[in-house]
């Protein structure tokens, strides 16, 4: 398979939050600002990663019916990693994502990946597809992250251009819906003009 | 390389190798974070405390008496300069917040006045509760200099002498109740008199 389109299916095509959907939770939980969301993003990207190499690198030693656990094992394994190190070196960060970072175990891009992609295919492939799906994955809520901060705080990654309040709904849940639905719009456009 | 048949013995030996080098790798990743992230929390309780209490030479982080109440525990540290007692930094609590429990710490000087407060942490609505962070606002202000026993820790709303936050007066009482936490603690411990 062409390694470029493998890795930049991630970023629109097949992109996790755009395309497929998944992985709402920290989508809609976390991106109160861009900071939070390219964290998020980052982190879940060095999950998807890793998880995809040690899977396609194992799939011919785990049988079949006890290869979910395994994968769950694994992703859970990297996760934790993730977590202490950002406990350690970040904690700033840590404290602003805190209850969504183990939630990225059950983050259904991650499994999926490893299910639908790692276990079928070579591990350089395997690599580059999360490496694409992680960012895309990052950009996404990126996006989303600075279009929440930008209306609801009048402020980009954590600087200021207004003073006083911004639209005070798009930090609070209701407008993180209303942002990822225009969002949605935006890049079926974008989608539409590539095809 | 074939795939492994799904057998009792190699499910069984395939999920205990993952598990086990999956224990391996978390258990020196834990060692090696340990240190950083006991360091990292330690510099983030001496910075609130920093921040509370102005002028002391000890380390009251090292220094601090725990006093369980509303089954939790509030934490009393003591500064000195000198020798001499400079105030003591409270780390007290609240469950009454409009998302639950949180965190903050009172400075108080010996004689019961409160110097300053600052959020450890929090959870209130961004752009409505979270103004009691002192870089939102300056709600904390009005609590400077004024000593617990003849300054009423209530909202206006309930006959006492704060101004809540406008729109947050659930936050604001919180708040209120855990500065009164934090001063009731100090009384009961003997660091200052209510007379």
């Amino acid at each position: 398979m062409n390694q470029w389109k493998n890795f930049s299916k991630g970023l629109l095509k097949e992109n996790a939050v755009f395309a497929l959907v998944l992985g709402m939770c920290p989508t809609l939980g976390v991106t109160t600002s861009a900071v939070n969301g390219l964290g998020m993003g980052l982190a879940t990207t060095f999950v998807l990663v890793m998880s995809n190499l040690v899977v396609s690198l194992v799939k011919n030693q785990i049988p079949d019916k006890v290869r979910i656990p395994a994968f769950i094992v694994i992703i859970a394994t990297f996760v934790t990693v993730v977590e202490l190190v950002m406990k350690a070196y970040v904690p700033s960060l840590f404290n602003a994502l805190g209850l969504f970072i183990p939630l990225i175990v059950v983050n259904c891009v991650v499994l999926g990946r490893a299910e639908a992609f790692a276990s079928k295919n070579n591990v350089l492939s395997s690599l580059i597809d999360g490496l694409g799906m992680g960012l895309g994955f990052a950009l996404a809520l990126t996006t989303l992250g600075a279009v929440r901060e930008i209306l609801g705080s009048g402020s980009i990654f954590g600087m200021s251009f207004i003073k006083g309040d911004g639209m005070l709904l798009f930090i609070l849940p209701p407008g993180a819906f209303i942002a990822l639905g225009y969002l949605f719009v935006l890049a079926n456009k974008l989608k539409a003009k590539i095809a | 390389m074939a795939k492994k048949e799904s057998t009792f013995g190699s499910m069984l030996t395939t999920l205990s190798v993952v598990a086990l080098i999956s224990a391996g790798l978390l258990g020196s990743v834990y060692a090696l974070t340990k240190e950083p992230i006991r360091l990292a929390e330690l510099k983030k309780k001496n910075e609130a405390i920093e921040s509370v209490i102005s002028d002391f030479d000890n380390a009251p982080s090292e220094d601090y008496i725990k006093y369980g109440v509303d089954g939790d525990t509030v934490i009393l540290y003591k500064a000195t300069l000198n020798g001499e007692p400079a105030g003591t930094a409270v780390e007290t609590f609240t469950n009454n917040g409009f998302s639950g429990y949180f965190k903050l710490m009172v400075g108080f000087d010996p004689l019961g006045n409160i110097t300053d407060i600052a959020v450890i942490s929090h959870s209130e609505t961004p752009g409505l509760g979270d103004k009691m962070d002192a870089a939102k606002s300056d709600f904390h202000v009005q609590f400077m200099g004024k000593n617990p026993a003849d300054f009423k820790l209530m909202v206006k709303k309930d006959k006492g002498d704060v101004d809540a936050i406008t729109a947050s007066t659930i936050s604001s009482r919180a708040y209120c109740d855990a500065v009164q936490r934090a001063y009731d603690a100090l009384v009961a411990t003997g660091l200052v008199s209510n007379e």
